[in-house]
């Protein structure tokens, strides 16, 4: 356990190592003077002078990695051209906006996804099964851009019982929170949902036709304790650290839905920054983003193997 | 002693057949496979044949026309400038398919060769690769293609490239992990051992063998990326107005889903429909390639 903690330790360094420059030199995407384009409107050549100085455009790229990284590691992203704010207060603002609304959307896709899924599986070829598929084929196929805008169009505008947009602290007034968090968190779980469906249903009817299942039918247990007590447990551990994995997605989703939703999150921070010409923000956004992406799989590999005796060795 | 030959008769004809024409019987056989391809050509020749079908400009405004909803004359109702949203959804179906095609074919572009080198000389060369491509599978997928896009600048070119980046890893990881399976075949060592050069073991012996397995996923990545680019375009980092694309609309949509909810209904529509169209025929395709079905 240990040894492998050490190597996919030494993996991710590398790994971190390779995101940064990647992040890096998105900067060097830029057309024309990247201090030209950090001005804006400002025309003014002492300006831009000062600019270029500032974010040590004069030198070496290498150099200027090494001033950039150099902040990184102890948390410096920069500063907000925008909000004249450091980067980091700003995405510790918007992180746990994002982390209630992902967690909720978490939550809906297990309580949709694994149960049709389950269900899928052991009434195989019926019309339970045609319908978890259905289900999945258009969660996957559903831009969530689009799903929301018509759930704003049914909840909020024709039915009234949900606020279109805005959002308030779950500790300031949890009703309120949930009622307005409730429609992107059903969108960014939607797709989850449908993809842990399809891994469900084949986790599910891989075990089913295993030995112990039979076993478990043969010595008279009823059908629904081999099903809950024996196939699920098996069927579900490679789901729960798959739950973990589709975090990308999540994120990914969560762009468009808070931008849809106008909910202050990380989504809308990186968009808004986007616009703002705020390449420091983006920069910082996606490589907390990448950062935490990286913990999680190794949180889920780790979950993994202990959840699992016979890869503990 | 005389030995008896006998000979077993050839029941299935199909047994003679090419594996290609295998899989493609068994593709013809899935019914949701062939609606979903259907579906693609639809709008395929929807895309191609645009100038000639479209029953009004779609870039031409009308002030009279303004938010109109469906009627017979304009069929799926008329936008916030009086422009003619059923013009508008089908050339919008050429900036997406587009999008699709060429951002995948970018990504295959680069990460068919990376993924070759990679898996096929190993050592270091295949470990720098591999954390490149670490690295970027770490950067979700569309929060990455933004960031390109952003720094890019915003037009359809532009997405394309920012799309095709983004999906590239997928390509290497596949290309890599397919050659790892095949390099060991008896063919590639027979290919070896008649002394041919690396490059054409990997393009002439490996490359066919591992391009049922890059068809699916190519065709799994386009509906992605058409997903993408009409996510950019809604964000306003692709295609630019007034040129129509099925995600700029479902923005300007938003901004009147009171007055005109009609102008939200279609450009989804057809995303959805062609997104679904290319996950069943990936799907089927997955079914139809895969040797373990045989």
């Amino acid at each position: 356990m240990l040894n492998f903690l050490a190597r996919r330790l030494a993996q991710i360094v590398p790994t971190l190592f390779f995101v940064s420059v990647l992040i890096f030199s998105l900067q060097q995407l830029l057309p024309g003077d990247p201090a030209l384009v950090m001005a804006g409107e400002e025309r003014d050549p002492a300006v831009i002078e000062q600019i270029r100085h500032q974010y040590r455009l004069d030198q070496p790229v290498p150099v200027q990695y090494i001033y950039w990284i150099k902040g990184v590691l102890v948390g410096d992203f920069g500063e907000s051209l925008r909000n004249k704010m450091p980067v980091r207060e700003l995405i510790a603002q918007k992180l746990p906006v994002t982390l209630q609304l992902g967690a909720m959307a978490i939550i809906i896709a297990f309580l949709i996804g694994i149960p049709a899924g389950i269900v899928a599986a052991v009434k195989k070829g019926t019309a339970w099964d045609y319908g978890a598929n259905f289900f999945a084929l258009w969660g996957i196929s559903t831009p969530n851009f689009w799903l929301g805008i018509m759930l704003i169009f049914l909840f909020s505008i024709e039915l009234g019982w949900l606020p279109a947009s805005g959002y308030v602290p779950l500790t300031e007034n949890w009703r309120a929170s949930l009622a307005a968090t409730i429609m992107p968190a059903f969108v960014l779980g939607n797709a989850i949902a449908a993809i842990l469906m399809r891994h469900t249903r084949s986790a599910m009817l891989q075990v089913l036709e295993s030995d112990y299942v039979r076993t478990a039918r043969a010595k008279g247990l009823s059908e629904r304790s081999v099903i809950l007590k024996h196939a699920m447990r098996n069927a579900l551990t490679p789901i729960i650290t798959l739950g973990a994995l589709e975090l990308g997605t999540l994120l990914s989703g969560a762009v468009l839905t808070e931008q849809i939703f106008s909910i202050p999150g990380f989504g809308k921070l990186i968009v808004d920054a986007v616009f703002n010409r705020d390449y420091a923000v983006v920069q910082g956004v996606v490589l907390v983003t990448a950062t935490v992406y990286i913990t999680l799989n190794l949180v889920a590999d780790l979950a993994y193997i202990l959840v699992n005796p016979r890869l503990r060795g | 002693m005389t030995a008896v030959l006998t000979t077993t008769p050839i029941t299935d004809t199909g047994e003679l057949d090419s594996p290609a024409r295998r899989a493609r019987r068994r593709l013809f056989k899935r019914k949701a496979a062939v609606a979903g391809l259907v579906v693609l050509i639809v709008f395929i020749l929807l895309a191609l044949l645009a100038p000639l079908l479209v029953p009004y400009d779609p870039i031409a405004t009308g002030w009279s026309l303004v938010r109109k909803p469906p009627t017979t004359a304009h069929w799926f109702g008329t936008d916030e400038l009086g422009r003619d949203i059923l013009s508008r959804v089908i050339y919008g179906a050429r900036a997406s398919l587009l999008a699709g095609l060429i951002s995948v074919a970018i990504a295959l572009g680069i990460g068919v060769p990376l993924g070759l080198v990679s898996g096929y000389r190993g050592g270091f060369v295949d470990a720098l690769i591999s954390r490149i491509t670490d690295a970027m599978l770490a950067c979700p997928f569309l929060i990455l293609a933004i960031a390109l896009a952003a720094f890019l600048g915003p037009s359809l070119g532009n997405a394309m490239i920012a799309i095709g980046i983004s999906a590239t890893p997928v390509f290497i990881r596949l290309t890599r992990g397919q050659v790892l399976s095949v390099k060991a075949e008896d063919y590639v060592e027979a290919a070896r051992a008649l002394g041919n050069p690396d490059w054409r073991i990997a393009v002439s012996h490996i490359l066919p063998n591992i391009l049922p397995a890059l068809l699916v996923q190519a065709t799994l990545s386009i509906a992605a990326a058409i997903i993408a680019e009409a996510a950019l375009s809604f964000l306003g980092l692709g295609q630019q107005p007034p040129s129509p694309s099925w995600g700029s609309m479902l923005n300007a949509a938003q901004r009147f889903l009171t007055q005109a909810p009609w102008m939200a209904i279609w450009p989804g529509l057809a995303i959805f429909l062609v997104v679904l169209s290319l996950n069943l025929l990936g799907d089927g395709l997955r079914d139809a390639l895969d040797p373990r079905q045989r």
